[in-house]
């Protein structure tokens, strides 16, 4: 279908209210349901968190009840990510905007019996935040989690159905593309992004204009725009959910680019353990083709557009820009040398510009809102907000949103809710096995690039794990190693051997066998790294290291010097011992040690063998007197 | 892997004319080997001599150069899966909560290493990094079904569960 | 004209063109900066991080390598942090190298080694888990040891990139990556031609061809044993450099008498069945022109090219010459004619070829090439098996005196020796033509078919007609020239290849020279130029013209092409699988 600013104004006309309304609670909303063919909207999170959680049984029990009963006039609407991942099965009914939380399918046929035919919100089923001490119902937007967040790549997340271009072109979708096709030229775009001061968000914080700005400037017939969604940190799903939840905004976005650079092409990088985030992006291009959104000229402007899927295969290293384009290119995912760069040499050795998802997600509103408002958003040098997945020792895990310059304490203490089990906040860590840990010393810092570098962290893109007292920073920095050693690709020297000798290192001192010359050889080779590997994995190997020697280098000496682990994770370091007043001789850790390490007599109290003690834990869990301690 | 010790190929008449298509569709696309390599596992579960052979005299690539690329990448596989697939996430997030013992727990209960498949092809055993399903940390799937909130016991009796299943 | 770029390195100015790499540059500094991965022409990945500088004003280091110049740029490459680099990246690849130097083929001539050297390395101080690996020494003709390995992937780019055989690769990633066949299936299971370019593109030890050394000192020490060897054209051009002296001295006088020395053994000049091949190659052609046979007619002197022909363009086998190679053909006289004329029971006959190439040892085990299970040439050793040989023997080769190639098989043309180059045969092949057809011997030097580029294309006047000949070098370029062939862009009569890039004079058999020697200096000319120069002083400079043939034609084979000729010179391929 030849697609035109009539038909896209029309298609919004005809959803406006049923979309808008959610974005709205109460009065307002119930007027507007009023002209809608619809009394009830039950919107339900298809994001993976929720999924995993057992949302799609929650829809089939809904949708089944409201045939059963022959509601015709509510709609259920499976949406992407609300971001409260820790409470799914996430649903939330409109107009009254109510919020239930750990849905089931008990909860289900109870928000259809008493809520949508009775008129009673469940309120026992709500997310007891919403709830007032006065009965009164909270708008989400008033709870804790979403009070100090901005959604901007998140917009439409957990609003329309992404499986529905109608919904997205509802909500000013596609418009931004018009404009730029109609009135822009290609300079004008260059401008707008360079002046809304958009940073790569997939971590290095490149300016998005410049970028654009090179691959314009490059010559060639033919070149290419990329998207980077190949979201490779381990406890990061700020990509994942932008595509389950809002896919046509990176499909949007990367349509500007490409007439911004003059390309006619465009591959998205997804990793393929995101199969949600993989159908949805596969029915919207097909949808947006359909529309005549992507395809042969493009409004009528003879602009042409074509986008496709590649899937990854399960490399860390292919989120590194030329190593993704050699991945796209069907080869091994090894990174090259740059100059050249992308924007001059990338894919099929032509000029390519490369964004990853979430800054995709900012390219339609900068355009249409304009780069002033987008500028006003965040700090000095960093513009615009920045999506976290808030993970690890934390209340609410979840995706969070907030404006940069946002302090870690606002993250972590109001927005997460802080740390669950009365347990205290040891450190945060950004950017993955790339970035580095934030102490307690450091909660009030801004979150921004520069500020984050300047501490030894990075923002990486977006991953940010919370560590309490029970987390061991010496075996953390091992965890990542791990990582990175496992999913070095072995082209450079430094990296390939580097990061096994510092694992190496690593395990040694969590095996309580480092000695201080290791310590001097860790710092010395991560330095090393720094400054002589090929790409940004190898180069970046060493910061978890660093950084927790930096901050917690007393973790370091105690487990090389006083052969403890003080967080009692490393299981070498670990003595259990039998407190001889509370042990009251019943045999039933002896009994149940594999390895036949306790002694003792009936009555009397036990004894455990360090040297024949495996440090499997049994003892201790079995003691019904808690007489067995570890230290 | 040496070359005798492969384990017998058992394709069948009709898989080989799913791979034709497969290569035919993707013969003449611009780094077309990976989508090869990636529908000719789903077709037959994992990536064994014979198969990429056909992908190298179809696509007209090396054969090492296949190879090179199948071994690159963690998702493909040279040997048979087990008929259950579980994987544990070992994620940050899920890391941090302890994904290690969960994993430990497993390898323990059937006998074999990540990586390896139980003797009677039952049971395999992988780790992921991160189903971005971090809300539920730790996190295991078997055949892709999520399974939240995981701890050692509760990960051994989700197993055993698939084991009751069987006899 | 190509932009100047102004920059500095080390504070010396430095005016290099456009593009220009700063590895490159510095050498105009008279700087040489370490490298193990580079290998110009060959290897281009910025992978070891060895040949690390500091750019000023810039984070990090850069790999010089792949780095081109800017101008205006400030280069530092002996700064502290450059030099403590180099020296933990050398310490670390050590810390996964088997440190064998003792019993390694390439113990006196190891890039690694010589790195360690200059910078002072601590062998131990990354001591950590070796990776082990069994070594490959499933093909007769290379040995494969991947504990020796250093990931600069020079053997896989060769293989794949400038050969494109492509039967080794990269295997897994990180720590973990290694280079091996598919499915480690050995080499000899592969569609590995032979042609031994990864062992002279290797900075170690960790390739090598598959020796038989002890195999002929046991011959020579057989009482019952009639000795022979036969050189081919090029090993008098390189034998030097493996005793030190300089790349492009002709040695042949003192390798006879240095061969002589190893034992009561005779010496031939392979040159001569060069000539031989000519006479046949010439009157085959001419039968093809008058027959419906295929043409063009590609060259079959090459053992490297026939199996990459086999493997991978069995359409085109009825095109290969059916003549045998040099060493093919040499084997069938020695164990035919020559055995004849001397009374010597064939199974005694002891040959041994000295060839540039290790793709021969592969051509020795043929079937075809042998006569009632009695191999024509029973071993085939590389220049730098010879010269180990010498140097075992305790020869002072530099010193030799020099001695003449035993008769009946010492007089060649130098038509014949031009074999060694690439573009050689086809200028053999085109005197004689220009003689034998056009009556005139005006024209000995074919100067279009000259040089080391890859490609080399001529037109010439023959018999009144047009002649397109076409020689490559390189088995990538030979690929190139059949697809231009088959999709009908061009149209040849005849075709000359070699495996090797260059030809003989570069073969995988030649003495292996150090990346600081090929990067900075065009060691194929120099090595061909031995050839030329040969070929220029000599008086006998057409294959027809020697007597050597008149005599096997009289007393033997009758004519070209005849009967016994064409059982003994001739032969056939067998199409092979692809991988």
């Amino acid at each position: 279908m030849q697609m035109t600013i009539e038909k896209l104004n029309e298609i919004q006309e005809r959803n406006k209210e049923l979309v808008a309304l959610r974005k709205l609670i109460a009065e307002q909303a119930s007027e507007m349901l009023e002209h809608s063919q619809y009394r009830k909207q039950i919107l339900v999170c298809g994001g993976t968190g929720c999924t995993s959680s057992g949302s799609k049984k929650v829809i089939d029990a809904l949708e089944a009840e409201i045939k059963e009963k022959n509601l015709t006039d509510v709609l259920v609407v499976k949406t992407g990510c609300f971001g409260l991942c820790a409470l799914g099965p996430v649903v939330i009914v409109y107009p009254e905007g109510a919020f239930y939380s750990q849905t089931t399918v008990e909860g289900a046929k109870r928000i259809i019996d008493e809520h949508i035919i009775g008129g009673k919100i469940c309120k026992d089923l709500l997310y007891p935040e919403t709830v007032c001490e006065n009965g009164e119902i909270l708008p989400l937007n008033a709870t804790r989690f979403y009070k100090k967040q901005m959604r901007i790549a998140l917009k439409n997340c957990g609003v329309i159905d992404p499986e529905n271009i109608e919904e997205y072109i509802a909500l000013d979708g596609y418009k931004a593309l018009h404009k730029v096709l109609t009135s822009m030229s290609q300079d004008e775009v260059i401008e707008t992004m360079l002046a809304s001061g958009l940073r790569g968000r997939g971590g290095a914080g490149f300016p998005t204009g410049k970028k654009w700005a090179f691959a314009k400037a490059s010559k060639g017939d033919i070149k290419y725009v990329c998207c980077n969604a190949d979201e490779g940190d381990p406890g990061a799903f700020m990509d994942r959910s932008i595509l389950e939840g809002d896919p046509h905004a990176i499909i949007e976005a990367m349509a500007i680019a490409a007439y911004t650079i003059g390309a006619h092409e465009g591959y998205i990088y997804v990793r393929a353990e995101y199969p949600i985030a993989v159908d949805r992006l596969k029915i919207a291009i097909a949808q947006a083709n359909e529309y005549g959104l992507l395809g042969k000229d493009i409004f009528g402007t003879g602009f042409d557009f074509n986008l496709e899927i590649r899937l990854g295969a399960g490399a860390f290293v292919c989120g590194e820009e030329t190593a993704l384009m050699t991945s796209i290119e069907g080869k091994r995912g090894e990174p090259r040398p740059r100059p050249p760069f992308p924007a001059v040499k990338g894919l099929f050795g032509k000029p390519t510009v490369l964004n990853n998802v979430e800054t995709y997600a900012n390219v339609a509103q900068i355009i249409l809102k304009g780069a002033d408002w987008y500028s006003s958003i965040g700090t000095e040098t960093s513009k615009g907000t920045k999506v976290f997945a808030l993970g690890g020792k934390i209340t609410n895990v979840g995706l969070v949103e907030v404006p940069m310059g946002t302090t870690l304490r606002e993250i972590i203490e109001e927005i997460g809710g802080g740390i669950p089990d009365g347990k205290k906040f040891k450190a945060a860590q950004t950017g993955g096995p790339s970035g580095g840990c934030i102490p307690a010393c450091h909660i009030d810092t801004p979150i921004d690039y520069e500020s984050l570098s300047r501490i030894g962290s990075m923002m990486g893109s977006g991953g940010l794990i919370i560590m309490d007292e029970t987390t061991c920073m010496v075996d953390i920095a091992k965890f990542y190693l791990e990582f990175t050693c496992e999913e070095s690709c072995g082209k450079c020297s430094p990296c390939r051997i580097g990061t096994r000798r510092l694992l190496q290192l690593l395990e040694k001192i969590t095996a309580g066998k480092g000695t201080m010359e290791d310590l001097d050889k860790i710092e010395e080779l991560s330095s090393h790294m720094k400054v002589s590997c090929l790409c940004a994995l190898g180069q970046t190997a060493s910061n978890p290291v660093v950084s927790t020697l930096k901050y917690f280098r007393e973790e370091y000496l105690a487990h090389i010097v006083d052969k403890t682990c003080p967080a009692k994770k490393c299981k070498a370091l670990l003595k259990y011992r039998i407190v001889s007043d509370k042990c009251k001789g019943c045999t039933l850790c002896a009994r149940n040690c594999p390895v036949k390490a306790i002694k003792g007599t009936v009555k009397q109290p036990h004894v455990i063998d360090g040297d024949k003690c495996i440090r499997c834990g049994v003892c201790m869990s079995n003691c019904k007197f808690g007489a067995i301690i570890k230290d | 892997m040496d070359n005798e010790n492969r384990p017998v190929f058992r394709g069948t008449p009709k898989q080989e004319r799913e791979l034709k298509k497969v290569i035919e569709k993707h013969k003449n696309q611009p780094g077309g080997l990976m989508p090869t390599l990636q529908e000719a596992q789903g077709i037959y579960g994992y990536l064994p001599y014979e198969v990429q052979k056909m992908i190298a005299e179809g696509l007209g690539v090396p054969l090492s150069e296949v190879y090179g690329v199948a071994t690159f990448y963690s998702q493909f596989s040279l040997t048979p899966k087990g008929e259950h697939r579980i994987s544990v996430c070992l994620g940050t997030a899920c890391y941090v909560k302890g994904a290690d013992k969960i994993l430990a727990a497993i390898e323990e209960r059937l006998g074999i290493k990540t990586g390896e498949c139980t003797p009677d092809g039952l049971f395999s055993i992988e780790s992921c990094r991160c189903l971005g399903a971090c809300g539920l940390a730790p996190v295991m799937t078997v055949d892709g079904e999520v399974y939240g909130k995981c701890t050692p016991e509760s990960a051994v009796k989700v197993i055993e569960s698939y084991l009751s299943k069987e006899v | 004209m190509k932009k100047m770029i102004h920059l500095k390195i080390n504070n010396i100015p430095v005016t290099v063109p456009e593009g220009t790499t700063i590895l490159q540059a510095a050498k105009t500094a008279n700087i040489e900066i370490p490298s193990l991965c580079y290998l110009k022409d060959v290897n281009c990945i910025g992978a070891c991080r060895v040949c690390v500088v500091e750019i000023v004003g810039r984070r990090g280091l850069v790999a010089s390598c792949v780095y081109p110049v800017e101008e205006g740029m400030e280069v530092l490459t002996n700064t502290p942090l450059v030099r403590s680099s180099r020296k933990t990246t050398i310490e670390l690849i050590l810390s996964t190298h088997h440190k064998k130097c003792l019993s390694c083929v390439r113990g006196n001539n190891c890039e690694l080694q010589k790195l360690a050297y200059d910078y002072a390395i601590d062998e131990d101080r990354f001591k950590g888990e070796e990776p082990i690996y069994k070594i490959d020494d499933s093909a007769p003709y290379v040995v494969r040891d991947n504990n020796k390995c250093i990931q600069c992937l020079r053997c896989v780019s060769t293989c794949d990139k400038v050969q494109t055989v492509g039967a080794i690769g990269q295997i897994r990633r990180g720590f973990d990556v290694h280079v091996g066949s598919p499915f480690e299936i050995g080499l000899g299971a592969t569609s590995c031609v032979g042609c031994g370019q990864c062992i002279v593109s290797c900075p170690v030890g960790a390739l090598y061809e598959r020796s038989n050394i002890d195999e002929i000192w046991d011959a020579i020490s057989d009482p019952k044993k009639k000795v022979v060897f036969f050189t081919a054209p090029s090993i008098a051009a390189t034998l030097g450099e493996c005793f030190g002296m300089p790349v492009g001295t002709n040695v042949e006088n003192k390798m006879v008498q240095a061969i002589k020395m190893l034992g009561d053994v005779s010496v031939f000049n392979m040159n001569v069945t060069a000539d031989l091949t000519i006479m046949e190659e010439a009157n085959e052609l001419l039968e093809r022109l008058k027959s419906d046979k295929p043409l063009p007619m590609f060259t079959s002197c090459c053992p490297g090219w026939i199996k990459f022909c086999e493997h991978n363009y069995p359409e085109l086998l009825p095109n290969l010459s059916t003549c045998k190679s040099p060493q093919g053909m040499f084997g069938a006289l020695l164990k035919s004619y020559y055995c004849q004329k001397n009374n010597i029971d064939p199974k005694d006959l002891y040959v041994v070829s000295v060839i540039p190439c290790t793709a021969k040892k592969f051509e020795t085990s043929r079937p075809e090439l042998s006569n009632a299970g009695i191999p024509d040439v029973d071993v085939a050793i590389t220049t730098r098996e010879l010269s180990r040989m010498i140097k075992g023997a305790g020869i002072a080769f530099k010193d030799l005196e020099g001695a003449e190639f035993d008769n009946p098989f010492a007089i060649a043309s130098g038509a014949g020796a031009l074999f060694g180059a690439t573009g050689g045969v086809m200028e053999a092949a085109l005197r004689t033509a220009a003689c034998l057809i056009d009556g005139t011997n005006e024209k000995l030097e074919f100067m279009d078919v000259r040089g080391t580029s890859g490609i080399k294309e001529a037109t010439y006047r023959i018999a009144g007609t047009e002649v397109n000949v076409c020689v490559a070098s390189g088995l990538g370029n030979a690929r190139k020239v059949i697809e231009m062939i088959q999709s009908g862009e061009k149209n040849y009569l005849f075709v000359e290849i070699m495996a090797c890039p260059g030809g003989c004079v570069n073969g995988g058999g030649q003495p292996v020279q150090s990346d600081s020697v090929r990067n900075y200096s065009e060691l194929k000319a120099k090595r061909a130029s031995v050839l030329y120069h040969a070929d220029k002083e000599g008086e006998l400079r057409l294959s027809h013209e020697n007597p050597v043939m008149t005599m096997l034609y009289d007393e033997y084979f009758e004519a070209p092409g005849k009967a016994k000729a064409h059982s003994l010179l001739h032969t056939h391929y067998t199409p092979r699988n692809k991988f």
